[in-house]
């Protein structure tokens, strides 16, 4: 049983008692313990089970490593499945449940994976044995994929918590607040540039505090808080606890996430930009492979020392430690002083011979030299031990009562900041580690070194040297001084002794229950199998085994699983290489990548000036890039066609209004305003008389049709240039483009004036009447003909009034300035009452233009329409001796004849056809499909007509007025329909000019 | 700790023109009565000063009804000189942030760096907050934001959770 010690602790007060559930166990803790701390406490060994074979499973480790003790932490909405118990400080009423069980943690009937399946789930098991027979992929193998598939449950509702960003610029960015992270804070700070000290952990000072070397003359944790208040003190630097550094990408940029704890944001992600970031966050301690590593109670030494220095927790009373190397004694040691047993201490050197193996020795703890475990006895709880020889196949010495085991296989120092943007490794043989080559630093944008390790990340394990690889690297990233090394003391250690299979001959049953990924249960058999089917790559190696690929990333198992793969396929380690690093370091919640973007701040909507009188007037909403404008305005109990059909009639016998203050408007001025606009335009803007309109059409160099609008000349070196409402911003980067990067010594200005004037469009025959009621302007016929404007006051408006026209009835636009908009819209309401005005939306307008046959972009249009499909050509300048799209058009596909043109149709039995429907062609194509020859773009009721109006694009299609072409529909017959000319309405235009 | 408002309405001018051109800067600064703006900088305040907007563009502030004189002023000035003026008073909005705050505020939203050595008193950000495309520097006892009409709402509602999401115990 694990328990609690009645004294020592270093982080818990025991006067502050918590209470907490684990699958429904009412449990009691201390403040500072962490959940896994308090369940050990409480005697809860097991916390999982595992991914593959149920397997059960207790707590590994003490930090971010932790694969087996996720659980789901909360409940309802807050539930949050995959948390990791060792890292998830204890609050009271915390309610955690394991993962991967059923029914319960104890009783679990997926445990028949382990014994039935297990021979049948081996490495690549989801390419061989789901492949055959076929029909038992969807029957019978993927619902038991996807039932075992991922753990944890997927939280219930929307996540109540709120989340923020937090943008900081630094000159230098240490991570990890251990002694190395704390002396390159103080080397750097020294400088006086600005450094930002980030810990993943609510206290400073990492391991050193549990292994207590001496420093400066005196003990770790004194020498910890005396730097901790000098770097306080100084005001170039900024320290900050909870707060993991998840990633490290291009020029400095860096992300961290900061957990919070109050009433504000949950979590806080930093967005850092620094110039050199100093990468001190630890190493990490290795598993050993031999059989039974997986069973509850055997832990990594240093966990098990972290447990009972940091929280006064023993986990077991009899713990047999196993060991290659000195570091592990630290743990016999801690052991025996907190007055448990240590029964052995299973070394598999020959001869250790260090200073810590001298203190065990002394103290009369039993040291096997030369001996590995053969097995470890238990399934649900370690009972015990078998002792064999390292060197034999596993033959059994001795059997070994204890209730725990600590292994170590050494350290792996954490590149993973290192290696994010590309820092290569280099494996130190005599450490066997992988460890930051100084040679193949990741560089930053101006070639200088990007990231500096220090400390055990750099690969640096005794005390001394540790403090000083962070002086030197916080001197290095500050391009400051090194400082004086700092005296340490700690115990003198001999060398390690890799060993990645014990013992070192072992069969294949020992093999197969030796773990190397715990959490996503990959062995030491599956590696070896897949090196003999040939997966030579140790990229290939991890996809085919799934090794390193669960939440923990494989930050214990990637060392010993590619030592494994490179004995097995007989190459040196550093041949075989590690896989990819990548980030984030740990797993970040998606509701931190939002940040302060959700609900209401989701996503910005941009209104008009008269967004709210359309919201008060039952306006159903269309989505025009980030605008909302009215779809069209619902009267009570009206249906959306209804009201659309209300609205297109209102426009045709009475007066509409539109409000069109979306659409772009962008000034164009300068002595080369008019050629430049020519050199923009298909057709020509520089012979645009003042006060007169033009529509035009902008295509991209490669010819197709990318906007259109009315071009009005404002004076005699300015235009104003309407875009669609989506196009504005995109013509004119387009426009700032050419001018800036192809035709910089063209004396032209450009401004986007979208936003400065709201605009309304008065349309249907009453137009003139409505305007007139406000006074002023003279827009009588003579006055203002169709396509002219003028400026003056409009009653009580400063306005400019268009004589433009997309429905085809006598229309006027009215642009004031955006705060005068909705006065203008209200005054136009209250006027317009006697003729019953109608305000119109967008579908409205849709349905208008379409009977008049007038293009839209993105409709008619696709981004491979060229003006000339549509019948514009008349708008495509055959004088010109350029612009921009001329010389795509000239080219043979663009010419041909063949190509889809632009048509109208009408249905033979008045239906609406389905929107994009195909026209069918003659017989079929090879793959047995039916031949199309066109297609609809644009398709609506007409209330106007009475009937279904589209416009669409048939192969040569002008040429075949009156012919019965057939239109395909999803689930029924095709539809006929008759070839028509795309001007349904008034084709003479009287109404316009009226 | 900060408090967001939406600010009363300003006079504001677009003015493109090359900032090399004596004239232009003569008829910039006699408009504001301050120095002319060099890059990043906004010299006078939203009450009346000029901001740098980008290497040929200024956004020139004056009270709001003197706007539509100090548009027919400098283009009188710039006669002959290649330039484009424009009034656009109701084209942006200007969000007032009140209180010590404000740098933090705009620190949660902002990739532009708000250090004091970076972003002290006359210095002008064009940049982003959040998703909203936006300029803003320091006045007063605060900061002040401007951006499109059209996401004044949205901006207001930004801020205002930045705000009340609390300090973040940085600058």
């Amino acid at each position: 049983m694990s328990t609690r010690l009645s004294r020592g602790g270093r982080l818990i007060d025991r006067s502050r008692p918590l209470t907490f559930t684990f699958d429904g166990h009412p449990y009691r803790g201390f403040a500072g313990d962490t959940l896994a701390s308090a369940l050990l406490a409480n005697g809860q060994m097991m916390v999982g089970r595992s991914f593959k074979y149920h397997r059960p499973r207790g707590l590994v480790a003490s930090g971010h490593e932790e694969p087996n003790g996720l659980v789901n932490l909360g409940a309802g909405e807050r539930m949050e499945p995959n948390q990791r118990a060792t890292v998830t400080p204890l609050k009271d009423g915390m309610v955690a449940l394991s993962q991967n069980r059923f029914p319960s943690l104890d009783l679990d009937l997926g445990v028949v994976n382990d014994t039935l399946l297990g021979r049948f789930l081996p490495a690549g098991f989801y390419y061989k044995t789901f492949m055959w027979p076929r029909s038992f992929w969807k029957h019978v193998y993927e619902p038991f994929i996807r039932k075992s598939a991922g753990l944890g449950r997927v939280p219930e509702g929307r996540d109540p918590d709120r989340y923020e960003h937090f943008h900081a610029h630094v000159d230098v960015l240490v991570a990890g607040g251990g002694i190395a992270g704390l002396s390159a804070a103080l080397a750097a700070g020294r400088s006086g540039q600005r450094v930002l000290l980030l810990e993943q952990a609510p206290h400073w000072g990492g391991r050193a505090l549990v292994d207590e070397p001496e420093i400066d003359g005196t003990p770790a944790a004194y020498w910890v808080e005396r730097t901790v208040a000098a770097l306080e003190a100084m005001p170039n630097v900024r320290l900050r606890l909870n707060t993991q550094v998840s990633g490290v990408y291009d020029h400095g940029y860096v992300i961290a996430c900061e957990q919070l704890d109050g009433a504000g944001p949950r979590q806080r992600l930093w967005r850092i930009r620094t110039k050199r970031i100093v990468s001190a966050i630890g190493a990490i301690e290795r598993p050993l492979a031999f059989a039974g590593n997986d069973v509850p109670g055997v832990m990594l030494a240093s966990a098990m020392r972290d447990y009972l220095v940091n929280w006064g927790v023993s986990v077991g009373d009899r713990v047999a430690i196993v060991t290659n190397n000195d570091d592990a004694y630290r743990t016999a040691l801690a052991v025996h002083r907190a007055g448990l047993i240590v029964p052995v201490i299973v070394d598999a050197r020959p001869n250790p011979s260090g200073e810590l193996v001298r203190q065990a020795r002394e103290l009369g703890l039993r040291i096997e030299a030369g001996r590995g475990i053969a097995k470890v006895k238990g399934r649900g709880r370690v009972t015990g031990v078998s002792l064999c020889a390292l060197a034999g196949e596993g033959a059994a010495i001795e059997d070994i009562g204890c209730d725990a085991v600590a292994m170590s296989g050494g350290w792996t120092p954490s590149v993973h900041l290192w290696s994010h943007c590309g820092g290569g490794l280099r494996w130190d043989e005599g450490q066997a580690m992988f460890r930051p080559d100084p040679a193949k630093p990741p560089r930053t944008h101006d070639g200088s070194v990007l990231v500096v390790p220090a400390g055990s990340s750099e690969g640096e394990l005794r005390t001394g040297a540790v403090l000083e690889s962070g002086l030197r690297a916080g001197a290095m990233a500050a391009g400051g001084e090194v400082l004086a090394t700092v005296a340490a003391r700690d115990a003198e250690e001999g060398p390690i002794l890799p060993v990645w299979i014990m013992p070192q001959g072992a069969p294949t049953a020992l093999k197969r229950k030796m773990w190397l990924d715990f959490q996503n249960d990959v062995k030491v058999s599956d590696v070896e199998l897949a090196a003999r089917e040939g997966f030579q790559s140790v990229e290939h190696a991890k996809r085919y085994t799934t090794l390193g690929m669960a939440t923990d990333q494989g930050k214990l198992s990637n060392v010993n699983g590619l030592a494994v793969l490179s004995q097995s396929l007989h190459k040196a380690i550093p041949q075989v290489g590690t896989t990819t690093f990548r980030p984030p370091y740990t797993p970040l919640t998606l509701g931190t990548i939002a940040g302060v973007a959700k609900e209401e701040l989701f996503q910005p909507i941009r209104k008009t000036a008269i967004h709210g009188w359309h919201e008060r007037h039952g306006a159903t909403w269309e989505p025009v890039g980030l605008w909302r404008r009215p779809f069209a305005y619902l009267r009570p109990g009206e249906h959306v066609e209804n009201a659309v059909n209300r609205e297109v009639l209102a426009v045709r016998n009475g007066v509409g209004l539109l409000d069109a203050s979306t659409l772009g408007k962008i000034v164009v001025k300068g002595p080369d305003a008019g050629r430049f606009l020519d050199m923009m335009y298909t057709n020509v803007m520089s012979t645009l008389p003042v006060g007169k309109c033009r529509y035009g059409l902008m295509c991209s160099e490669n010819g197709f049709l990318m906007d259109d609008g009315v071009v009005i000349r404002l004076g005699e070196d300015a235009w104003l240039c309407h875009t669609t409402t989506g196009g504005a911003d995109r013509i004119h980067a387009h426009m700032e483009d050419w001018l800036q990067c192809e035709w910089h010594d063209w004396k032209v200005y450009t401004a986007n004036l979208t936003e400065e004037w709201a605009q309304v469009a008065v349309a249907g025959p009453r137009a003139r009447d409505v305007l007139a009621k406000l006074g002023g302007l003279d827009l009588s016929p003579e006055a203002l003909p169709f396509m002219t404007f003028r400026e003056g006051k409009l009653g009580p408006f400063d306005a400019r009034v268009h004589r433009i026209s997309f429905s085809g009835e006598l229309s006027f636009e009215v642009a004031v300035p955006a705060n005068q908009g909705l006065a203008l819209w209200e005054a136009l309401v209250q006027a317009g009452a006697e003729w019953g005005v109608t305000p119109y939306g967008t579908e409205a307008m849709h349905v208008l233009r379409a009977e008049k046959g007038y293009i839209m972009i993105g409709e008619e249009t696709d981004g491979t329409v060229i003006p000339q499909d549509l019948n514009l050509g008349w708008a495509v300048s055959k004088k010109k001796a350029d612009f921009l799209g001329k010389r795509a058009q000239e080219r043979v596909h663009m010419a041909n004849p063949g190509r889809w043109l632009l048509v109208g149709l009408e249905t033979l039995d008045r239906s609406v056809l389905p929107e994009g429907a195909y026209i069918l062609g003659r017989g079929e194509n090879t793959n047995g499909q039916k031949n199309t020859e066109g297609r609809i773009t644009s398709t609506y009721f007409s209330a106007t007509l009475d009937r279904g109006i589209a416009m669409a694009l048939l192969d040569r299609g002008p040429e075949r007025m009156g012919q019965v072409v057939r239109v395909a529909r999803k689930g029924g017959e095709p539809v006929e329909a008759r070839v028509v000319d795309p001007v349904l309405y008034d084709k003479a235009g009287e109404r316009l000019n009226g | 700790m900060v408090e967001v408002t939406l600010s009363a309405p300003l006079g504001m001018i677009s003015l493109r023109g090359d900032h090399g051109d004596a004239a232009l800067r003569e008829a910039v600064t006699a408009v504001t009565g301050t120095a002319f703006p060099e890059r990043l900088r906004i010299e006078g305040t939203s009450e009346r000063g000029a901001a740098w907007m980008s290497p040929d563009e200024l956004l020139i502030f004056v009270p709001r009804d003197e706007a539509v004189a100090a548009v027919a002023r400098l283009s009188e000035a710039l006669a002959g000189v290649h330039h484009l003026v424009a009034d656009v008073s109701d084209m942006r909005v200007c969000l007032r942030l009140d209180g010590p705050g404000a740098r933090e505020v705009l620190a949660k939203l902002s990739p532009a760096d708000l250090h004091p050595e970076a972003f002290g008193p006359g210095t002008f950000r064009r940049s982003r907050l959040g998703q909203l495309a936006a300029g803003f520097w320091l006045e007063g006892e605060g900061a002040r934001v401007i951006c499109f009409r059209s996401l004044a709402d949205y901006a207001l509602a930004l801020l205002r959770q930045s705000g009340r999401d609390g300090a973040v115990g940085y600058y």
